[in-house]
Parts: C-alpha cells; structure tokens; sequence
C-alpha cells in the first residue's frame, strides 16, 4: 500500500535508460557525429563556449549531442567539467586590434580605414525557408566552390573608437596591464568592477541580456547606442611564462567584440562627448556582444553621473545575480523535488488557521 | 570518472571551502562568501551541501544522504552514488552508524553525536532576503544587528493570523549574535539546533554562502514573549511504527483522499519497527 517513499533508485535508472533511448530517436536515422555538430551547428557551439566560459569546439559540440540539443543543458555540462580543470594563469590582454577579422562593420562611419567586412551573416538574407536543404545531397552554396578568402588581408584594423578617441570625442578608457578577478573563483562582491561586470555579463545568459539591452532601447535607462564597431575574428591568445621570461602563443580563438558609441555627457569643465559600452563574446555571438555592450553602458550610471532611473538594466545587483542561466534553471527547476517535509508544515498551519477561525465564528454564533 | 580527483573537487578548491567553513565555525551563524564552484547537478539540487559533503569526506568516512528525511528519495539516491562514485567511500542508512550527514530539510531524530557531521543543503542563506532584497542591505543589517525588521514581520503575522506564520526556514538567532536561516527544516526540527553534539554545515552554492554551528553553540528560535515559538507537527501517531514524537508525512492513500501518517525519517521509523514497535504496540 506504502509506495511513494520507496523505489527511488530503480525509478532513476529506468529515466537514465530512456533519456539515452530518446537521446538517440528513430535508429533507423543515422547517429549525429561530434565533427558535424562542431562544423555545422556552429553557432549552437559558439554559444556553448561563450556561456560555458570555455573555449572548445569539440566538448561543446559534444555537450550538445549529449543534451539533446538544449543549450543551457549542453553549457551546464561544459561549466561542471570547466570547474575541475586547473587555472594556470592569466593570459597577455588580447589585442583586438590585431584581429584577423571575417566579418567587421560600423553603423557610425559609412566607410573607415579597414573596410566594411560583412562576412558570414544572416543580416541580409531572406528569411526564407530553403527546401534544397531539406532534400538529399550537398546544397547549391556549398557545391559552388567556398567565397575566396582575399589574399593579403590587412595587417591592423584600427578601431572605429581610436579614430573618436585622437579627437577626444568619446571618453578614454585608462589602460590597464592588471590581471582581472576571476568570477569562478572568488565569489561576486557588490558593488563591484566594470571588468567583472564585463565578465559575468559574458558568461551570461544571452536571452536574459538580450532582453535587458531591449529594455534600455524601449526607455528604461535609454542610452541611445551607435554600434561604433562590430567585429568578428580570430586573436591569438599569449601567455608570458614566468620560467622562460618570455611569451608563448598557446593558440587561436574567435571572438565577437562589440564597442557601442553612446549618448555624450558634459559639464561646465569638460565638454561633450561621447561614451562606451563594450562587449565581447567567445565565437561568432554578435547578438550576445551588442547587448553586453547596451547593458555595460545602462550599468555605467553612476561613473558617468547620470541619474538613476531605477530601471532593471541600471541595477548592478539585479542584472549579475539573475544573469547566470546554469544559477537561474537549476533554482527554478528545483521546484520539481520533493518538499513533502515543508508542505506538511504548512498544511498543519493552515488547519490550525482554519480550525480556530472556525472555533471563533461558532462562539460568536453562540452569544 | 578515474580523471577526477577525490569526491570530485580538486584539492586546492576543498582548501578553499574548508577555510571558509573554519571561519564558519569560528563565526557561528555568519554567512562567510566562498567560491562557490559549479557542480555536475543543477544548482536548487543542493550543490552548497554537496561541496561541503566533498570538502569533508575522507576515504574513511561513512555517508548517509537524506532528502525529506528519506534515504530513498531520488536526490538522496543521486548525491549517495554521487559520492559513491566520485569518493569510493561507505554509505549507510543507520543514523549512528554515519561519520557525514548530508541533509535536505530534515534533522534526523536520532540524536547526534560529538564525532559526526550533519551538512545542510541551502537555497536562500539570507534570513533577511524576503524582507529585504538587496544583499548590500542584508548584510550592511546583520553587521549592525539590525533585526528590527525580523520582529516587525513576525509581529504582523500574529497581528493578521494571531499566529507567526512561519512553519518552516523558521529564524533562529545564534549565540545572541548572527539571525541565522536553518534551511528549509520543519520548525519542529529548530530545537534539535540548539546544544546539538554534532558540527552542523549550511551550504548554499547558488548563493556561494558557507556558515557554521560548532557543537554546543546555542540556538534560539524568534518569538515573542507573550507568543512562544512553538514546534509543531501532524498530530497523530506513526501508522507504520506508531511513534507520537516524530516528524510525520501526510501520504493519500486513495482515490477518495484517505490520509495516512508516516514518519518522515524512514531510518528512524525502520529502527523502531524492528524494534518490535508498531501502531498497535503505541496505542
């Protein structure tokens, strides 16, 4: 008769046995291979690493085969197995400015020494459903030979804002050579930093920003963004190692690099000029990057003397504490386990509550 | 899992958690910030308790895993071969026969002893927090122990329902000092805080938040002169071991919602019935 206790065990592996069924579907279809989800899911991988914080096509494109395709499920994964891994150290700040770039645009200079790079992008296209992909055998744009990639690309693309900068036209940013905090191993003090807001908003939840930086389009804490430069390319990443006295290039990473120019600021002292939100992201995520760099700015109130208009963007507490997807679905999810414990304390209350209210109005009835 | 280290975190990270659990200790009910790092189960699944568990155990420890009071409750199930897995180490059911506890809302009846360790899992460390969003606020209030505010919504329960109407995570103050939150324990477990033999862990990871009871250290449940707190349970006996003292659960039996009341600790209820103890033996 007295079942619902007991039987935990059996009942998590006979789920375990039927995720894996489900994971795998109809066996009649081929199974996905880890390299065609890395190669052709590209931009699932990218947000993968960008909020997994961890730079690796493979374990990402495999964490998303493991998931069933949820992303926040495959970034969780990628987080539990980046939290056993050792920290070696802090790597030389990366120079954007040396980015071999595939894809680099500003909304603010019609043309700008560098070029306009559209790259690989959805901007243009028509979001038109192509049913050549559906059918069997290699689609019309693979078959017909790859773009040529043009032959001596530009040594250095200057930034958009340098350009803004030698005319003291936007805020300058003090250079800084110091190793940055490190959100995952020490835990978030308030108020904090604008790099460690920078990197728990990297790490974050692009939906959650994505919302947040509409938000601050829509007028709460309303910014009015030029998207200065946007840029997507690869930066070698180099460390100085203490034992050698040099630096050694340990590889190549994408990144997406977003610098927003925005709404100017002014006093009697200084005149007008402009200001920056900034965002980068792991891999191609340009949505990711332009709302990092709106929120950046928003979260920048009290720097730049501006008032606070008590907008969700502008909350520095409110935006970091609630911007972690692996924080946020696991304490939502966890409403799935078992509270019998707490409901049976509260259900005895509410009983008590009831039986004196009720006690009550049959005394008054009886006067 | 060969590739992992022992019970999963690396060792610097344990340095780094008993640390903060010694200054736990040191400051009993303090919320002292840790590092809180990622654990391969969701956060809400006790990811706090969890690492305090790794930070803990060694090889001959003994860890029983509870949830609700039950060892068979699937997250029990989970985080015991967890460490199982992960730590090679021994589990048992048997309260007494445990080194480590870990727990999700539930002290268990046994009493516990000085050469124990019962760890909590913690959703929302901050007793303040729903009273008081902002964590700058919070803590700023407990430097100050500024509880002014904990009487105040205590007092305007009796004032609405002539009762505080907190029936669980019920507020205790340690020491005389820190306003501490026992997890999301029945209050009819908060007496078993006070003077406990045990070392008593919270964990909260989510909220990278340790804090700490050392053996002995007093704990007092708020209330009211006038309005004393007041650990409350189904009353009815055990229909499985017939106890009167224990935490019980309510199951519905049937279609027509019969009800039946069992022991919520399922080691506590097994121990007396095979101790010959049943709901005819009580009556």
């Amino acid at each position: 008769m007295y079942v619902a206790v007991k039987g935990g065990e059996r009942a998590i592996d006979a789920a375990h046995d039927w995720l894996a069924e489900q994971r795998r579907g109809d066996t009649t279809v081929p199974e996905l291979d880890v390299a065609q989800i890395r190669e052709q899911m590209t931009l699932a991988v990218n947000r993968v690493m960008a909020e997994g914080s961890l730079y690796d096509p493979d374990l990402a494109a495999l964490a998303i085969k493991q998931a069933r395709g949820d992303l926040i499920e495959a970034i969780f994964l990628i987080r539990a197995y980046r939290t056993t891994l050792p920290r070696f150290g802090t790597s030389r700040p990366l120079d954007t400015g040396a980015m071999d770039c595939m894809r680099r645009i500003s909304a603010t200079f019609k043309d700008a020494p560098g070029g306009q790079v559209l790259g690989p992008t959805f901007d243009y296209t028509h979001r038109l459903l192509d049913f050549k992909l559906a059918a069997d055998g290699e689609d019309g744009a693979s078959a017909s030979a790859a773009v040529e990639p043009p032959e001596t690309a530009p040594a250095r693309v200057p930034h958009i804002t340098g350009f803004l900068g030698r005319d003291g036209l936007i805020e300058q940013e003090p250079a800084s050579d110091e190793a940055p905090p490190d959100l995952t191993r020490t835990p978030l003090e308030l108020p904090t930093t604008r790099a460690l807001r920078l990197q728990a908003l990297a790490r974050g939840d692009e939906g959650f920003l994505l919302g947040l930086a509409y938000s601050t389009q829509r007028g709460y804490a309303r910014n009015h963004a030029f998207v200065g430069e946007l840029r997507i390319g690869t930066v070698p990443v180099e460390m100085e190692i203490p034992e050698l006295g040099f630096t050694v290039e340990l590889g190549e990473i994408t990144l997406t690099e977003c610098e927003t120019v925005n709404q100017f600021t002014g006093s009697k002292t200084e005149p007008a000029q402009f200001t920056r939100g900034y965002g980068l992201s792991f891999g191609q995520t340009e949505r990711k990057a332009i709302a990092v760099a709106l929120v950046d700015r928003a979260l920048r109130w009290r720097e730049l003397g501006e008032d606070d208009q008590g907008a969700p963007a502008q909350d520095e507490e409110f935006v970091l504490s609630h911007a972690d997807n692996i924080q946020a679905t696991g304490f939502l999810e966890h409403i799935k386990l078992p509270h019998y414990v707490d409901f049976q304390s509260e259900l005895e209350l509410v009983r008590k509550l009831r039986r004196q209210a009720t006690q009550a109005t049959e005394t008054e009835a009886a006067q | 899992m060969t590739d992992y280290n022992f019970a999963y975190l690396d060792e610097q990270t344990k340095r780094m958690i008993r640390r903060a659990i010694l200054k736990g200790l040191a400051i009993p009910g303090y919320q002292v910030p840790f590092a809180s790092r990622e654990m391969p189960m969701p956060y809400g699944w006790g990811t706090g308790g969890v690492q305090l568990s790794a930070a803990t155990l060694t090889p001959d420890d003994r860890l029983k895993v509870i949830d609700q009071g039950a060892d068979d409750t699937t997250n029990a199930v989970s985080i015991r071969k967890f460490f199982e897995k992960t730590a090679r180490v021994a589990t048992t059911e048997h309260t007494p026969d445990a080194s480590v506890i870990q727990t999700r809302h539930r002290i268990p009846e046994a009493p516990l002893s000085e050469d124990q360790i019962l760890i909590y899992q913690v959703p929302i460390p901050e007793p303040l927090r729903f009273l008081e969003p902002s964590e700058v606020e919070t803590r700023k209030m407990h430097e100050l122990s500024e509880y002014g505010l904990m009487h105040v919504k205590l007092y305007e329960d009796i004032a609405r329902h002539g009762h505080i109407a907190t029936s669980y995570a019920y507020p205790v103050q340690v020491e005389g000092r820190y306003v501490m939150d026992p997890s999301p324990i029945p209050k009819f477990d908060n007496p078993k805080l006070s003077d406990c033999a045990a070392i008593q862990l919270f964990g909260a990871g989510r909220e990278q938040r340790i804090y700490a009871l050392p053996p002995h250290t007093k704990v007092v449940s708020l209330d009211f002169e006038d309005h004393p707190f007041d650990p409350s349970k189904a009353d009815a006996p055990c229909a499985l071991c017939g106890d009167t003292s224990s935490y019980l659960d309510e199951v519905i039996t049937d279609d027509a919602g019969t009800r039946m009341y069992v022991c919520s600790d399922t080691d506590h209820c097994q121990t007396r019935r095979e101790a010959g103890h049943s709901k005819e033996t009580a009556a």
